[in-house]
Order: C-alpha cells, then structure tokens, then sequence
C-alpha cells in the first residue's frame, strides 16, 4: 500500500479489529471487517454500527455575511434555515453541473459544512476563491467523524446523553459523550435513523470502543456503506453526480427551495431554472435487474429496439433487497416506473426495470 | 487417482483422467468477500488458456475467471444460479465452477501442487 496514504484517527483500531484497509480519497480506510459487507449492512438495518467518516472535511465558514456569502455558489434557502438546523445542498458550476455535495448546518456566528474527502481541496480553494472576502474560512483538521446508524443507534447514544433522543432527523447538538464535548448531527447515509458524531481527535479511540462495547453496536465499514446508500437511494459524488450531470436531471429539486427556485442567484442558475420549467433531458432512476447479476458502473441500458437509452452509474447487490439493484440515468421518455428496459451486461440483454427508489424504506425521527 | 492443482490466479483444478473439474480456493473467496453472482460457461463451450470462462461478483465488484488449461466444457455448476454462496462456504467442493475435457494436459505441468500454492500464498500477505 503507497506510503503517502493519510490515516485517520481510527486508523490503528481499524487494523486492530481485522479490517481490510483499502485506497479510498487519499485515506488508507477499512471496506471491510471480518464480518463481512453482507453482514454489516444487515447488522445496520437491524441495530447499529458505526462507520469512520474521518476522511470526510469539516469546514467552518463564519461572519456575518456567511449566509448570503454561500447562497452564492449553491441553490438551498440558507436564509430561512433555523439554528441548529441541517440542510442537504451541492456546490454548482456555470453549466449547472454539480461540483461536490455537501451538509450545511447553520451554527452560531455562522455555517458549519462537511464535504466530500475527494473534493476537499478543490472545494476550499473554490470557497476562498469566491468567497474567501465576505466570510471567514476554518477547516478544521482535528476532529474523528464517526457515523451511528440503525434504527438501536438512539438507544445505544443515550445511555451517554439522554438528550439525544428529542433531537430530530437533520438537526445539531453538542452532547456530552463518556465526558467529552462531541459535535453530534441526527443524520446519515444508511437510510436509517442514526447520528454523525464529530470528536476530538485524542478522544476518538476511547469512545468509539466504548460505543462498541454496547451490545448492539458493531463496526462496519465503506462497501457497507456503499450498500445502504444505495439501497435508500442516495448519490454518491463521482458516480451518480458530477460536474456533467445537473441537480434536475440528479432528481435533487427537492433540494433547491421555493425562493431559490424564484429568485436564482447560484451558478448554472439559467440552466437549472430552464430545467425546472421544462424538464431535464435525462433522470437518475432506480433500476432493478430481473435475474441475479448485478449490474455495475457503466453498464449501458437499451429500449425493447435495442438502442442504448442510458447508463448504470451505481450499481451492486442490495443485501436487504436480497438482490442486485442499480440507479442509472436513463433518457426522459424511460423514467417511469416499471418501464422494461435491457441492461446489456458482457454482450447479453438483460432485462430489467426502472423502479422508484428507495428500494428500502427510510424510517428517520422527525418528532 | 485424481491430482489437485493450482494456479496464480487462485484457480483450483481436479484433473480425474482427461476430465478437470475448476473452482477458486480458499484465499479467492476470502479475498472476494460475499459472493452473490456466479455466470458459469454454457456445456459445449470450447476455453482457451486464459479465456474469460466464468465470472464470479462480490457484493462490492466483479471478478474474471480466466481459463486454467484448454478445454471442452462438460458441465457448470448450476447450484451456483440460486445459491452462489456455496463458493463462500465451500470453495473447493460444492463451490466449484465447471468441469471440462482437457485437452492440452501439457499446460497442467507448470500449476503448482498444493505445497507451492501455499507458499505462494503467503509469499501475497
């Protein structure tokens, strides 16, 4: 393994605990533990586990103008989103393409971010290029960023600050963890209910094992969480979005809110306005293979004459699902639900069709 | 008597006369991770030395079998349709891929036995 990998704070207890530790942005991070993807994904679904998502950037933009300052490269309503408060957004381009996505949690004094590990740098140096005079910019590079996810995660979380239970699903809180301050977010990438828990970086350790000596936690690791997402759905950066594909085509609207949607004012705005109105040319949907081969990246999706009408950008075996699943961009005219298509998959067609996603059900605490 | 031998790419092969029967070892499947997916060869397909003869997907990627020797396929393992986790739990028995008429047994000369696949082996970490 190359040398110039960064480890994260987790890193020797990863090794420790039997995980194969693979290339992923720049982090040496587990995929894996001895139990095996299939395993944690389930263990997931069914109590908690907890992911390191160290790799992941915590950047701070503060002053008064943060609000209106970050308004400017990205379409959510940053304005009426109250204290506390999470919002899903992606940064645009001027070809209303999507350069990274990203959680913004509105903190006192200012926004609080975190953003993709493999867009980190290009997104600061876009942030202060654009930016960096009308807000102050803070990465913070000394934290642990933990995810607990499963529907157990908020019993097993306050057995250490009972006041995680009242918090809502998109919501912050600073608890109080094993007696140290933690940055705790009522979130995640599972589709399940759960927490994302930054914590000091010479704290990390010492509670992520006490987290794991409660009886229903286990760990897991990134093909699990590559499972879970897109069985609930969710893009990932890189594959389903990208500085190609716009947020309307992404099937993101639900995203850019009312006033966004009036006022405009983000890059690649006339583009993504023109799209709202008139639809985009081409839909991520998601795909379900009627066989058992699983369809991966780059797999073309063919119409009943054979043309090819679009392309997998995600795709392997949902363990819930009990079976292979996809999403895929697919021309307009095939995004309906339950259209036949054909994935031509080592110079066969098989047949599939599109289906509504998530292909499990979310079940998040909304209060 | 039947012989037991072993490629780089972590094939198995049981040579039984002229007939060989294909699988991936122990190692594979345990580098591969839960298998969900298995295509095996069609009966009557004639494989060439390092022909893409079966594929075998993980929950995570895809993987390539590549033929072990030249060969006329007999038979694939249609267990592996409905339950490709038997190459999970049994690799070299139940989980096997195909079987094949071999018909160049000189290529069977340069696999390694089961001694120097263990070598090689640890020699990969």
């Amino acid at each position: 393994m190359s040398e110039d990998l960064k480890k994260t704070p987790l890193y020797d207890l990863h090794v420790e605990l039997g995980a194969k530790m693979v290339p992923f942005a720049g982090y040496s991070m587990p995929v894996q533990y001895p139990a095996g993807i299939m395993t944690e994904h389930k263990h997931t679904r069914a109590s908690a586990a907890i992911f390191d998502v160290s790799h992941m950037g915590i950047v701070r933009l503060m002053g008064e103008n943060a609000i209106p300052a970050l308004e400017s490269l990205l379409p959510a309503d940053l304005e009426n989103l109250s204290e506390n408060s999470i919002r899903y957004s992606f940064f645009t381009n001027d070809e209303g393409g999507i350069l990274d996505d990203l959680m913004i949690t509105k903190v006192p004094g200012g926004l609080s971010l975190v953003i993709n590990a493999a867009c980190k740098d290009a997104d600061i140096a876009h942030i202060k290029s654009k930016i960096g005079d009308q807000v102050t910019v803070e990465v913070e590079y000394d934290n642990a960023l933990i995810a607990l996810q499963g529907p157990k995660s908020v019993d097993v979380l306050a057995r250490f600050d009972a006041r995680c239970a009242d918090m809502k699903f998109m919501t912050f809180m600073t608890l109080e963890i094993d007696g140290v301050n933690c940055q705790v977010s009522r979130s995640g990438y599972t589709g399940e209910d759960g927490y994302e828990i930054a914590i000091p970086a010479d704290k990390a350790v010492a509670i992520v094992r006490r987290l794991l000596d409660e009886p229903e936690v286990e760990v897991s690791g990134l093909g699990a969480r590559d499972s879970l997402r897109m069985e609930a759905g969710l893009c990932l950066y890189g594959n389903d979005i990208d500085t190609t594909t716009t947020p309307i085509e992404a099937g993101l609207l639900w995203a850019i809110q009312k006033r966004r949607r009036a006022e405009g004012g983000f890059p690649g705005d006339d583009i993504i306005l023109k799209q709202i109105a008139d639809g985009a040319p081409r839909r991520l949907v998601g795909i379900l293979p009627e066989g058992r081969a699983p369809l991966r990246p780059g797999v073309e999706i063919a119409n009943a004459e054979g043309d090819v009408v679009g392309k997998v950008t995600s795709g392997g075996f949902g363990p819930s699902v009990g079976g292979p699943i996809a999403i895929a961009y697919v021309a307009s005219d095939y995004k309906t639900p339950e259209t036949a298509l054909n994935a031509l998959v080592r110079g066969k067609e098989m047949p599939c069709k599109v289906v509504k996603m998530p292909f499990e059900q979310k079940s998040y605490f909304r209060g | 008597m039947s012989e037991l031998k072993f490629s780089e790419d972590h094939e198995w092969i049981l040579i039984d006369g002229d007939v060989g029967t294909v699988g991936i070892t122990e190692f594979a499947q345990e580098q591969l991770g839960d298998v969900v997916f298995v295509e095996v060869p069609d009966e009557g397909k004639d494989l060439e030395k390092g022909d893409e003869a079966a594929v075998v997907e993980s929950v995570k990627a895809a993987s390539e079998v590549y033929a072990i020797c030249d060969g006329e396929v007999i038979a694939g393992n249609e267990a592996l349709a409905d339950e490709p986790s038997l190459v999970n739990s049994d690799p070299m028995g139940e989980g096997w891929f195909y079987k094949a008429k071999i018909t160049d047994a000189s290529q069977l000369e340069e696999l390694m036995d089961e001694a120097g696949y263990k070598t090689f082996i640890e020699g990969q970490g």
